[in-house]
């Protein structure tokens, strides 16, 4: 297969496309990799997974060739990055964080460029270029402006991009990030079909299910390499330990917060009306069992997960109390109903991106809307936060109209944006001071809330540096004490852990069930289906309708079949998705 | 609005405010770069802009040997806007001189000079002067007239009949040149300063995602934008302040006015500047086009203000549309106030029309702001 | 696939490849047309600033307000105000009390005012000369100095035509101005506008495209792909100075068969000389976006450094020998200023090569300074 490659490296050196050899990388006083080493095959999906700030990114950029390694060398298809750097660049393909795509020039003309800048002659474009379209399946929007696609399909661009030339290593840096269950499958099928033609992919991840699905791991954290291998061979660690407590209903929020401060309970997730459990390593099954038996719920063993695994090597997940929510009052509404809307619609000239949606959140709900890039999910989102004017229909939110009252309205919800947004310019400090300020609070209730959070979410050590410093853990904290500091009594979450590691995540998840099980109800867009179990009920939107409603478990009863049994969240949301393209192009059919 | 609405809405836009404050002045870099170039700038822009002619440098071809042109060329040397008189031996050299830009202007005594000025009295001499310089060119002319003028030869030459013209120039007697450049340029850079700071204020939170942050909470539109309107109100307000303590202290400027009528023109001013900015940081998607929006709207102001040329010189369409720009009008509120001791009433007519203005622009400002949400 | 990896072989990493620059000249062109704010900048930008040049901005005096204030009640002292009125150049308005006019010199509609006291007809008949007192507006001293000197002649002629005789002085010269007969002065600016213009979109626009590069994280795309930072660097730059050349060629067109500013020169010539000119301000425009990312201060330093020194400091304004040393030396930094006096003389004068050749080194030097600096500091950045 790689007969036809003749690098100037050792025949020993043959089969591993990436040889990491002792590479040590600092940024000033950090010590970003720690003398890692590692190797990375051809015909391979290898997965780079780790926590936020373990050294992925840095690590991706060494094996392009833009960042130098301190100490040790690598080499990539018999390449040293360093020496060779010019022959990094025709041999590898990266796809950066943030796509690397030009906004402001179409599909096609991306595409060229990037064809061009890979030394490519104009001879053998069409051939390739029909090649990649269809196999990104991007084919009818080749004259689309790159920035007016959808999260998913700007992925996929990318990665057509990156495979300009056939690399013989592609790189992808969290190429899931932002991107719906439907365009993760196509970009799963895409990879591996690559992998099945002899490509060496490496995709850095934070999301371990995608880890999970990978061939092979390598896992950092902090630096170092802390386990290289099949993720079988990780979870297979884990025998016996991981459990689901069944039927465990609207008490599950207090009982997962029970359990996790449960000294043999290492890790829990909410799981649609079930708890997943995961005992610390050597772990007696007592505590568990009384629980158990206590609330009535039946707990059976299930097989380990990678992220189960991931979170256990890591020393276990945060405990399951929120000091935020101890510290919240209780939420007041005049009415049982928080968020409502009927027959919210919204027109961008000819194209209708919500149409006639209507539903009801009750106080206290967590309540998810889900759809693929481009459904209208965000359109829906804005016009229910009062960042969109509805075309027709209305929205209330804590009983009052968007439209009537947009101040009144406002006061009463609190929004954690996409990326945070938080004031770069600003210092920590004073990030909390506007968000305090800019809610109204008087001086002595802002100092007071202020001193609050700062001791809540533990910022004491960062409350003068910028937010951009801050890890993405305390930055996420920082942004959440944000929303919250004039004690709304909703809350709107917009993606709020797009790109988090599965810790940060789980303290973050934490806080959210402490701030339901006070009365607050929050809403969340996201496109991690994991985080769509933790929701009392999903709103699923496609093609700007509301096509389903109800509790995971229940979305998920409704794609079980005889092949699938006990289908997964992502399985129902494509299961939803293509009902519902069939339903239509049988309308249109008829 | 009840009291405690009001309140309240203080307290926000005490919040905004601290905010976009920070957004500017918290880097260190944009510290500097806020408040040093301005002035910086005036300080060499001021000895930079003058329409005087000195240190010039003329050739001169005296095809002569009388002692009548070599008084002349002696009195050229001694005259003071000259920083070197080149002395050439041909036409050719003269011309070639001239065209390469070395002189401003070349002199050709002609052989019968001398003679002429014996026979007849008087001598003609050509003058040749570079037209690429056309108003430092005329001025060169007119002080070699002088010179012309004044050289008597022999007594028995025609005085030139005396006048009893007594020429006094009002407000700066010596024509300085600094008293005129540096309020006007006081008011150019003040005004560039608040436009580029408002210009980017929306553009940049659109780009970096913080607007919606903004928009989600209670805060107005309104008070978004007078939020937005305050820091760089406050910021050039005190960068003008600067200038004008230079002008007076360093410049040595007299400052003959009212200083609390230049206080409320400068705020006006500055206002009508912001809102222009702000119009343009809303109509702007991102960061650049604001940039280059308040390069497109500031340039062509500021040359039809009357900051490098007087307003009466232009057409009248133009002397139409330099009504509405704000820097029009305080150019000449702070001219007055340094040099005239501008009377309150003529100073009010120019204030109105700065109110005018400010009051024009926020609310546009708002409309294009709010369109944006659709 | 095999084949694919063959291809790849056989793929010579070079320095500089002809048909990747290509591609990155025209993503960068196709960038540029479709924002329209690039298109205000080189079209509409250059369209404006030569129309105020040619109209707004002018330095010939044609219609200045001035008062004349008749004390005397005589007939001799009419004939010398009515001298006033029959001039081209003032806008002459009547008064009996100087009271009148006062206020209006000081509000500014006046720029000066001629006194003719009561007491003239018996001074003229008693010396034979005009007693008269001529008070300017210091304010702006231009003007002030044009009217006193206009009004002075005015004097003098009067006084002249009732001697009956003209008097001779010893030396007569005889001006004649060169290249600009007519003594317009927007012929002397337009040039100077082109300057500005080319400014504006070498270093400002420059500035800004590359910062965003860095900003949207694209530039870390294209580093990781063979282009070196050679063809990146000129594939970026070159779009911006073809615009450049373009929006010369535009503003050139305009100022000579709109605005009546002759070329006298060649085409090659004000072509050679634009080129040259590019050099500076696109590698200022490169250095200032490699010392600052954010579009704020690379925008206020663009302001500070490029746009304003340009209209100040360049010489089509404000003569440069006229300002003191330290600014003289400051002014031999500035690019513009060399470009200004070769646009002057091609426009106005011709080929005069003993004037662009030193001009041409002038601008070329900066620009190697610009872009060696630029060099070292773009390279930091992409460790």
């Amino acid at each position: 297969m790689h007969a036809a490659a003749s690098p100037p490296a050792a025949t020993s050196e043959q089969d591993a496309a990436i040889v990491i050899d002792r590479v040590d990388k600092f940024f000033g006083n950090v010590h970003a990799l720690r003398s890692l080493s590692a190797k990375i095959d051809y015909s391979r999906l290898t997965g780079l997974a780790g926590p936020d700030g373990a050294g992925k990114t840095t690590l991706m950029r060494i094996l392009t060739g833009l960042l130098a390694p301190d100490a040790g060398c690598v080499t990539l298809a018999g390449f040293d990055v360093v020496k060779d750097n010019d022959a990094i660049h025709v041999a590898s393909g990266y796809m950066p964080q943030r796509f690397g795509l030009y906004e402001d020039l179409t599909v096609m003309e991306n595409m060229r460029l990037y064809a061009q800048l890979r030394g490519m002659d104009t001879g053998q474009h069409a051939d390739l270029f029909a090649r990649l379209l269809d196999f990104t399946r991007l084919a009818p929007f080749t004259s689309r402006l790159a920035g007016k696609l959808s999260g998913g399909m700007k992925q996929k661009l990318g990665l057509a991009c990156a495979l300009m030339a056939r690399p013989r290593v592609l790189l992808l840096d969290e190429p899931g990030v932002g991107v719906d269950p439907v365009s993760r499958q196509d970009l799963w099928r895409m990879v591996q079909a690559l992998t099945g033609e002899g490509m060496a992919v490496v995709w850095s991840t934070a999301y371990l299910d995608e880890a999970e699905r990978c061939d092979s791991v390598l896992l950092l954290n902090e630096g170092r390499l802390v386990f290289d291998g099949p993720p079988s061979e990780l979870t297979g660690r884990l025998k016996n330990r991981s459990f689901r407590l069944e039927a465990a209903g609207a008490q599950r929020r207090a009982i997962l917060a029970e359990a996790l401060d449960l000294e043999s309970v290492g890790d829990g997730v909410i799981q649609g009306a079930g708890i997943r459990i995961v005992l610390r390593a050597d772990a007696e099954m007592e505590q568990i069992q009384a629980l158990a038996s206590r609330v009535g719920a039946s707990l059976t063993p299930v097989p380990a997960r990678f992220e189960d695994a991931f979170i256990d090597l890591l020393g276990g997940g945060p405990g399951g109390t929120s000091a935020l929510a101890e510290h919240l009052p209780p939420v007041e509404l005049p009415s049982d109903i928080a968020v409502s809307c009927r027959n919210l619609t919204k027109r961008f000239g000819d194209f209708v991106a919500t149409d006639n949606v209507s539903f009801e959140v009750r106080k206290g709900e967590i309540f998810g809307l889900l759809g693929p890039n481009g459904a209208g999910k965000s359109t829906t989102f804005k016009m229910l936060c009062g960042l969109l004017k509805p075309t027709s229909g209305e929205a209330h939110v804590a009983g009052l109209d968007l439209r009537r009252a947009p101040g009144a309205a406002k006061a009463q919800l609190g929004y954690m944006a996409q990326k945070f947004s938080l004031y770069g310019l600003l210092s920590v400090h004073q990030n909390l001071e506007f968000s305090a300020g800019v809610y109204g609070l008087d001086s002595a209730t802002r100092r007071k809330r202020i001193e609050e959070m700062i001791r809540i979410f533990d910022l004491h050590d960062w409350l003068s540096a910028a937010p951009d410093s801050l890890p993405l853990g305390h930055k996420q904290r920082l942004a959440l004490a944000c929303a919250l500091m004039h004690h709304p009594p909703v809350l709107f979450l917009d993606e709020p852990t797009s790109g988090v590691d599965p810790v940060t995540r789980r303290e973050f998840w934490t806080h959210i069930n402490g701030l339901a099980r006070k009365g607050v109800t929050i809403m969340v867009t996201t496109h991690f289906m994991d985080e769509a179990e933790y929701c009392d009920r999903v709103a699923m939107l496609y093609r700007a309708r509301l096509i389903a409603l109800d509790t995971p478990d229940a979305l998920k009863r409704g794609a079980a079949s005889t092949d699938r049994p006990d289908p997964a969240m992502e399985d129902a949301f494509i299961h939803l998705v293509e009902t519902s393209a069939l339903a239509d192009e049988v309308k249109a059919g008829a | 609005m009840s009291c405690h609405d009001f309140r309240t809405m203080l307290i926000r836009l005490h919040a905004q405010f601290i905010k976009e404050l920070l957004c500017i002045l918290r880097d260190p870099r944009n510290r500097v770069v806020v408040f040093v170039p301005p002035l910086l700038q005036l300080l060499i822009f001021s000895y930079a802009a003058t329409l005087e002619v000195r240190n010039v440098d003329i050739a001169v071809y005296n095809q002569d040997t009388g002692r009548e042109a070599q008084e002349f060329v002696w009195h050229l040397e001694a005259a003071r806007f000259i920083a070197q008189v080149h002395h050439v031996h041909s036409n050719t050299a003269l011309r070639e001189q001239l065209a390469q830009g070395k002189v401003i202007a070349a002199i050709t005594l002609p052989a019968d000079f001398s003679r002429s000025i014996a026979i007849s009295g008087s001598g003609h001499v050509q003058v040749l002067i570079d037209g690429r310089r056309s108003n430092s060119g005329q001025i060169v002319m007119g002080y070699l007239s002088s010179i012309a003028r004044d050289i008597r030869f022999t007594a028995d030459t025609l005085p030139v009949p005396e006048t009893s013209i007594a020429v006094r120039h009002w407000f700066n007697p010596d024509l300085d040149y600094l008293w005129f450049i540096v309020p006007g340029l006081t008011g150019t850079l003040a005004f560039f300063s608040a436009l580029m700071i408002t210009a980017l204020s929306i553009a940049r939170e659109r780009e970096l995602g913080t607007f919606d942050q903004l928009l989600v909470s209670p805060a107005s539109t309104l008070e978004i934008v007078l939020s937005k309107s305050l820091p760089a109100l406050v910021i050039s307000t005190l960068l003008a302040f600067l200038m004008i303590a230079m002008a007076i202290w360093f410049f040595r400027i007299p400052f003959t006015g009212a200083f609390g009528l230049l206080l409320i023109g400068l705020v006006l001013f500055v206002l009508s500047a912001v809102g222009i900015g702000l119009v343009i940081s809303a109509i702007s998607m991102t960061q650049q086009q604001a940039i280059l929006g308040g390069f497109v709207i500031g340039v062509p102001t500021v040359l039809i203000s009357g900051f490098a040329t007087p307003v009466e010189n232009m057409p009248v369409l133009l002397q139409w549309l330099a009504q509405a720009i704000p820097l029009t009008h305080f150019l000449i509120i702070i001219e007055g106030c340094f040099l005239k001791a501008l009377p309150p009433r003529d100073i009010l007519d120019h204030l109105w029309p700065l109110a005018i203005i400010a009051l024009a622009a926020l609310p546009m400002a708002m409309i294009f702001a709010r369109n944006r949400l659709q | 696939m095999k084949d694919a990896y063959a291809r790849e072989n056989s793929v010579t990493v070079r320095r500089f490849d002809p048909a990747r620059f290509t591609a990155l000249v025209r993503k960068e062109s196709l960038q540029a047309m479709r924002d329209p704010s690039t298109l205000l900048i080189a079209l509409v930008l250059p369209l404006i600033l030569l129309f105020l040049f040619a109209y707004a901005v002018s330095l010939d005096v044609r219609h200045v307000r001035i008062g004349v204030v008749l004390e005397s009640s005589g007939a001799v002292a009419q004939t010398l105000a009515d001298a006033f009125s029959g001039t081209r150049y003032l806008d002459v308005t009547f008064a009996h009390d100087r009271r009148e006019v006062a206020g209006k010199l000081i509000s500014g509609e006046l720029r000066g005012y001629v006194v003719i006291p009561q007491d003239f007809e018996r001074h003229f008949a008693n010396t034979g000369k005009p007693l008269v007192q001529i008070i300017t507006d210091g304010s702006q001293p231009n003007t002030a100095d044009f009217v006193a000197n206009y009004a002075q002649g005015v004097v003098q002629n009067w006084t002249a035509s009732l001697s009956g005789s003209i008097p001779v002085p010893a030396i007569q010269p005889e001006p004649r101005y060169w290249f600009n007969p007519e003594l317009a002065s927007r012929r002397a600016l337009v040039p100077g506008a082109i300057a500005i213009i080319m400014t504006i979109i070498g270093t400002l626009l420059t500035a800004l495209v590359v910062a965003r590069e860095w900003e949207r994280g694209t530039m870390e795309a294209i580093l990781s792909t063979p282009a070196s930072v050679l063809e990146i660097l000129t594939g970026k730059l070159l779009p911006y100075f073809a615009l450049g050349m373009l929006s010369t060629l535009i503003a050139a067109a305009l100022a000579v068969f709109l605005f009546d500013v002759p070329l006298r020169g060649s085409l090659c010539a004000l072509l050679v000389l634009s080129a040259v000119f590019m050099m500076p301000a696109l590698g200022q425009g490169l250095l200032i976006s490699s010392l600052a990312r954010n579009q704020f201060l690379a925008s206020q330093l663009a302001l500070f450094s490029g746009y304003l020194p340009a209209f100040m400091l360049s010489g089509f304004l404000f003569e440069i020998d006229a300002m003191p040393a330290p600014v003289r030396a400051i002014t031999w930094l500035i690019p513009a200023r060399y470009f200004v006096s070769s646009l002057k003389t091609v426009f106005l004068a011709g080929d005069i090569w003993g004037v662009f050749i030193p001009d041409l080194l002038g601008m070329a030097m900066i620009g190697l300074m610009f872009f060696l600096i630029a060099q070292r500091y773009t390279r930091k950045n992409l460790e």
